[in-house]
């Protein structure tokens, strides 16, 4: 037996010495893949998505219409700097560091209100990672409405204590600008100028691909369901020759917006009893403003009244006057059973900012080339409490005009929650799934069996909430909630008779065409035979023919 | 042995140039119903199947009812509509007019010059060919067109007149001079004379071999009759030339086949009464005078041929029902919806040259004699 190198077994005591907490920085670097940030290529996508719904949703809420920039500039062979740029509010000046540079600081965890970006980790963990794998700082420029002058910050996290780090902190002079490109990346226009926004600039480790899961394809996608935005993308790549002689190969992109009408703004609204968890509930009863129980069920839940709160007390067996800071462990537990048995109205679905049947269909038309385009947007229904609404778009895409799109390729499924594209993990998705469920044969396609149907289709599913059920942190997927998969299979059957509409017109079409130009084939012949036993003259011929494709035009000839 | 009687009339000799008028007619109905009508133009047929024949017992051969087709314009008709008038022009044009001749395969090769109009396959043109024909009621031989197959060969008591075809001078043969040959029938024999002869009737045989057996020993002498070889189904030359035989000399015809339901069904029926295909032409290429001699199903038995059988293959049960069913001419006839059952029950069929069992020449000397004498033939 191998001699042990420590002096004994472990103590309490020994272990003790060990033991401290971690924060959720470390935790963080050990898990980055939770967030996203798991290889090189996939962190370039998930900093630029972070930034993007940040921006947008800042827009949004302030009513500006979206101007975002997006560059990504290599530096190194495997190292990018990453800056979004947005015409957005700004932000003020103390809020820079925090919105930066710590974990778990936002605005939209605490309030159940449909919005991009849910936990407030994004930017700030594309920021860590940044400075995990490049030692570089979060650099930020801000000007909000009216001020002179833009705040430059240069910020990094404290990862032990999750706190930022401020390492500069300048005012300078900036206006953000925006300079959309034509086709072949020529200024198109005179710049766009704002007196607001915000820029982040982040350097890290990351590498650029051009695939199905790249940069270049979110930002599309983008492009389609936000027909609201205009988007420039400037990517400025080196190859080995270019780093050398200080150059480098510039793409430039603008995707222009196809409406002006903003998003309506959604609505915030209180949990809903059956959406909330035990664990939620002890929390809220813990925090709550109110002096009793009913009152804290009544003011703090959506749909429940003061008799209801009553009702719910009562099953519970619980004094409705009640101190709710002092609701013991067994005490809260037989509420949440009393809430499960109670009858409540469904939540108010007025909350939801659904993209629209016409804005999809404009997004769609800009970016994609087909012969046919439809959109659905079902009514809002509910999961676990948390209302939810699914829109699908469907396009009849020309191949040879689009990328990823064939007659004998499986189609194409562009999945969005609350309008962000979502990438990974198709194959776990209830948005796929939906689709495969879906009996594609009988609106025209074929389908493999247990698979996505075949064609050069390309199908936008969209699933806007107040709470996007994801399966896991780094929001790839949707969760298959029973409710969702009827939904989007509605939404996806109603698309699908209106595409068997389509394709059942275009056949019959090509049919005709096809027998058309095949009668003309012939007709000629048929005239050349008469000519022939006649001796009819030139022009007596082609009498003949003009009758008989005038024939054929009239009636078809029985086509 | 039953003698001939009042003798069908020869086919309607049609001039080229009336034969060219009729194209020209047919070409200017349709010219009219596209200039002035302003309407699909059409062409009707004949329905050239069993469907549409009936046998006509009087006249002794299957006789086309009135059924026609009309052909008009159409997506699914336009290739076959230009490829007939194509077919018609050419037909006109380049044989009628220019008195020449060309065989099926010809035609076919003839349409690959006419671009996408082209016929894919010979069957192609062989039935647009069966179309005009019966389209214009007037057989192809007289349109100019020559079939590619032998007539049949012929041996006997027969002196043939025919003509040089380049003086018109008369050239006599005599079947009987002709070595270990035999003449064969050409394609046209309208203009065939006949010297009298002395046979006594016609003996059609189905396959080669059998008939060199019979001309090897003489068998024409000795039996007094004209042998002639089918080599399979009878072509038209072939029926026409027994037929005008037959008819000149008042020979009786006998039937010599296998004992199979091709042998009954097709050689045989198609030689005494036409085709179902060629209906419209059928009262000239057909021998209503003739008579089936063997070998029968009960021939088998009669010449202990059990162990010298086939089994019947399904082509051939399907065949012998498809006949008891939809042929006018075998559901006429008691005797052979008979002999047809007694095949299928035996199951067996039985070849010309089983009789060999009893040693090669046991046909010749015995069976041949033996039918003659008994005289009890199927009609």
């Amino acid at each position: 037996m191998a001699k042990r190198t420590g002096s004994g077994p472990a103590t309490a005591e020994s272990m003790a010495t060990k033991q401290r907490d971690i924060s959720v920085s470390e935790f963080f670097l050990k898990n980055r893949h939770l967030l996203g940030f798991d290889s090189p290529r996939r962190a370039l996508l998930t900093a630029v998505k972070e930034a993007v719904d940040n921006s947008l949703d800042a827009c949004e809420e302030a009513g500006v219409l979206p101007e975002i920039a997006v560059e990504l500039e290599q530096i190194a062979d495997n190292r990018f700097r990453v800056t979004v740029t947005d015409n957005g509010p700004g932000i003020v000046k103390n809020q820079i560091p925090k919105i930066f540079a710590k974990l778990l600081y936002g605005s939209k965890f605490h309030r159940l209100r449909m919005s991009r970006g849910q936990q407030g980790i994004g930017i700030s963990a594309a920021g860590m990672y940044g400075q995990l794998t490049t030692g570089a700082a979060t650099r930020i420029l801000s000007r909000i409405k009216g001020a002179k002058k833009a705040h430059a910050m240069a910020v990094q996290i404290d990862t032990k204590q999750n706190k930022p780090a401020i390492l500069s902190d300048t005012e300078q002079d900036w206006e953000p600008t925006f300079q959309a490109v034509t086709a072949v990346g020529e200024p198109d226009g005179p710049p766009v100028i704002s007196k607001h926004g915000t820029s982040v600039s982040i350097e890290m480790e990351a590498a650029y691909q051009r695939a199905k899961q790249s940069v270049d394809e979110f930002l599309k996608q983008c492009a389609i369901v936000n027909p609201h935005l205009t988007l420039h993308y400037r990517l400025a790549l080196q190859t080995k020759a270019e780093a050398a002689a200080g150059k480098s190969e510039i793409t430039a992109i603008t995707y222009r917006r196809a409406v002006t009408e903003m998003p309506k703004i959604p609505d915030e609204i209180l949990p809903h009893p059956h959406g909330v968890e035990l664990g939620l509930l002890m929390q809220m009863l813990k925090d709550t403003e109110s002096r009793t129980v009913r009152a804290a069920l009544a003011n703090d839940f959506s749909r429940v009244s003061a008799q209801t709160a009553l009702d719910v007390c009562t099953r519970a067996g619980i004094d409705p006057k009640t101190n709710p800071t002092r609701i013991a462990h067994h005490e809260s537990e037989a509420l949440y059973k009393a809430i499960k048995e109670t009858k409540l109205m469904r939540p108010p679905t007025d909350c939801l900012s659904p993209i629209g049947e016409a804005q999809i269909l404009a997004g769609l038309q800009k970016e994609i080339a087909a012969d046919f385009f439809t959109a659905v947007t079902r009514e809002p229904a509910v999961y676990r409490g948390n209302p939810f609404q699914i829109e699908i778009g469907l396009a009849f895409a020309r191949p040879q005009e689009n990328e990823g799109v064939g007659a004998e390729e499986p189609v194409r499924v562009l999945r969005f929650a609350n309008r962000v594209p979502l990438l990974y993990q198709a194959g776990a998705c209830a948005m796929t799934r939906a689709v495969i469920g879906v009996n594609w044969k009988s609106y025209g396609l074929s389908q493999p069996k247990d698979a996505l149907p075949i064609g050069p289709v390309l199908v936008l599913v969209h699933l806007a909430s107040v709470w996007v059920p994801f399966t896991s942190e780094s929001k790839d997927a949707i969760a298959s909630y029973a409710e969702i998969i009827d939904e989007l299979t509605l939404g996806l059957q109603e698309c699908g008779r209106r595409l068997a509409v389509f394709l059942h017109k275009r056949h019959r079409e090509l049919e005709a065409a096809r027998k058309r130009s095949y009668m003309e084939l012939y007709i000629p012949h048929l005239a050349l035979g008469l000519k022939n036993i006649l001796d009819l003259t030139d022009k007596e011929e082609h009498k003949v023919v003009g009758n008989l494709k005038k024939m054929l035009e009239k009636t078809h000839l029985d086509v | 042995m039953p003698k001939t009687k009042n003798a069908p009339a020869a086919p309607t000799v049609v001039s080229k140039k009336a034969a060219a008028q009729k194209i020209v007619s047919v070409a200017q109905e349709i010219h009219a119903d596209i200039i002035k009508k302003h309407r699909k133009p059409s062409m009707e047929f004949p329905i050239r199947s069993l469907q549409n024949v009936k046998y006509d017992v009087k006249r002794g051969h299957f006789e086309i009812l009135g059924r026609t087709a009309t052909r008009t314009l159409s997506y699914n008709t336009v290739k076959t509509f230009a490829q007939s008038m194509r077919l018609l022009a050419t037909t006109k044009n380049d044989l009628l007019d220019k008195d020449d001749i060309a065989g099926k395969r010809e035609v076919y090769y003839n349409s690959k010059s006419w671009g996408e109009c082209r016929f894919d396959e010979q069957p192609e043109s062989d039935t647009l060919l069966d179309d005009i024909e019966a389209m214009l009621a007037i057989n192809r031989e007289q349109l100019g067109y020559i079939p590619e197959e032998r007539g049949g060969d012929v041996t006997g008591p027969l002196v043939v007149i025919d003509q040089d075809p380049a003086t018109g001078k008369p050239i006599r043969i005599d079947c009987t001079k002709l070595g270990s040959g035999a003449w064969s029938i050409p394609s046209r024999v309208e203009h065939l004379r006949f010297e009298a002869s002395k046979a006594k009737f016609i003996l059609a045989i189905e396959t080669a071999s059998l008939f060199q057996r019979l001309v090897h020993h003489r068998y024409y002498e000795r039996a007094q009759c004209v042998l002639i070889s089918m080599s399979g189904v009878p072509t038209r030359a072939c029926r026409r030339f027994i037929r005008r035989l037959a008819d000149d000399q008042h020979l009786p015809v006998l039937a010599f086949t296998d004992g199979d339901p091709y042998g009954y069904c097709n050689i045989y029926r198609t030689l005494k009464v036409g085709s179902g295909q060629a209906a419209h032409i059928n009262r000239f290429f057909c021998v209503p005078q003739a008579h089936y001699l063997g070998v029968t199903p009960q021939d088998i038995h009669d010449y202990q041929l059990e162990d010298a059988t086939h089994p019947l293959e399904e082509a051939d049960i399907k065949r012998a029902n498809d006949a008891l069913k939809n042929d006018p001419f075998i559901r006429h006839h008691k005797e052979w919806q008979d002999a047809l059952n007694q095949m299928i029950k035996l199951g067996v069929r039985v070849e010309q040259q089983a009789f060999a069992k009893h040693g090669l020449n046991f046909v010749l000397d015995t069976y041949l004699p033996d039918k003659l004498k008994k005289a009890r033939f199927l009609p």
